[in-house]
């Protein structure tokens, strides 16, 4: 037992800054006490605690939300069609990308804002003389924003761009949070993940304009159902439209063209 | 985990509305978050203690508020709440809707202070 001394004189306790309590020297009140004490100081005479309460409204993505809608502005004046294309880690957004540019990006002008955690090998996969590209490295932030995807834009040449691409972090959680100011947000689900994603990942489902269900081809010899995954689809994504297509064998790329073309009405 | 960086954004204005009110210590905060938000209530109080430490926020109670979502029906217009889960059917007439109406909010409504 430490001998503690039972005449301590006053003068070796402290009045703790925050709580105005007597406190020995080195004594720190824990911080949900402190403020304990502290209400019960600044309490009136009647007892009743001086606790002010203030009621407000402040969105927490506020920031994000005001650049996203000058982004939007932007886009909407230059006439440019702009996607968000968001899926978890692989489920095909850049080669649908690769594809699209070599087919549809012959037509049309398109650029591409592609942002990873790590590398440019993204942005050198889509690299093009015909389509310019610009990579966002996150640094480990698990969504694009709005303040990226300004800063994106300021370097692509735009002439002439009838159709912005943006591929988003392979994420299905963090990207539903964050508006890009994009026209229209296309979420892929692979053949690969199963057929319940969408109910397992409703927030960003919900917030779909299209679905693409990628890599059809390989569905049969992974016993993959379409038709469950596509039912799944619907339940939880009634807005949005659908689209099962496969990069590799070409099925359903026309339709996602005629989509795109719905996009970019000739002027 | 984007949580950490929405935590953030609701100290900084909880901090401004403290200094601003000349209080010395928040004792309760209230969040109101939509079902459809894509925030995890559980990670952003893992956030808050990280992110309210050493503030006039540190040791505040959280309250977080959840929003049911509401969507409208496009088939009959009605406007419903969903009790649970995230298929929408129409209680009226059974359709599917994605017309969504609330339960997307992110919001700081309300701070105690003294
Ligand atoms: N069988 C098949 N494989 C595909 C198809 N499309 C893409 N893949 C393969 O899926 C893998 C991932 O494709 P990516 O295009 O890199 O996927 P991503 O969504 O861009 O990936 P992250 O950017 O890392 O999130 C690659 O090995 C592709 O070859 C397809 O239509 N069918
Ligand atoms: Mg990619
Ligand atoms: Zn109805």
């Amino acid at each position: 037992m430490n001998p503690v001394p039972d005449n301590t004189p006053a003068d070796e306790f402290q009045i703790h800054p925050l709580s105005g309590a007597a406190a020995r020297p080195g004594t720190r009140l824990s911080a949900p006490l402190a403020a304990e004490v502290a209400a019960t100081l600044a309490a009136g005479p009647e007892g009743g605690a001086a606790v002010r309460s203030v009621d407000l409204r402040v969105p927490l993505l506020e920031k994000n939300d005001i650049l996203a809608e000058r982004n939007r502005g932007y886009f909407l004046g230059r006439g440019l069609a702009t996607l968000n294309l968001v899926s978890s880690p692989g489920a095909g957004k850049t080669t649908l990308l690769e594809r699209t540019l070599d087919e549809f990006g012959r037509q049309t002008r398109c650029a591409v804002v592609v942002g990873d955690l790590e590398t440019d090998n993204d942005g050198r996969r889509l690299h093009r003389p015909h389509a310019p590209v610009a990579q966002i490295t996150t640094g480990g932030t698990c969504h694009l924003d709005a303040a990226m995807i300004a800063r994106a834009v300021e370097s692509l040449d735009l002439e002439g761009v009838r159709v912005l691409f943006i591929e988003n972090v392979g994420n299905l959680v963090c990207p539903a949070s964050f508006d890009l100011g994009e026209q229209v947000r296309v979420v892929l689900l692979s053949c690969t993940e199963g057929e319940d994603k969408p109910l397992k990942y409703p927030p960003i489902f919900k917030s779909a304009d299209l679905v693409l269900l990628t890599k059809v081809d390989v569905a049969d010899v992974l016993g993959f159902s379409r038709e469950l995954a596509c039912a799944n689809i619907r339940r939880i994504a009634p807005q949005a439209r659908l689209i099962p297509l496969s990069t590799r064998s070409g099925e359903g790329v026309a339709e996602w063209y005629d989509f795109l073309r719905t996009l970019t009405p000739q002027r | 985990m984007h949580e950490v960086g929405i935590m953030e954004s609701a100290i900084d204005s909880v901090l401004h509305q403290a200094r601003a009110h000349g209080a010395r210590q928040v004792h309760r905060i209230v969040l109101r978050i939509g079902a459809l938000s894509g925030v995890e209530p559980e990670s952003l109080r893992f956030a808050f203690d990280v992110v309210t430490n050493g503030t006039l926020a540190a040791g505040a109670v959280l309250e977080i508020e959840s929003v049911p979502a509401r969507a409208l029906c496009a088939a009959c217009a009605e406007e419903f709440s969903v009790e649970s889960g995230f298929i929408y059917t129409c209680p009226r007439c059974g359709a599917l809707s994605g017309d969504i109406r609330q339960g997307r909010e992110l919001e700081l409504t309300r701070i105690e202070m003294s």
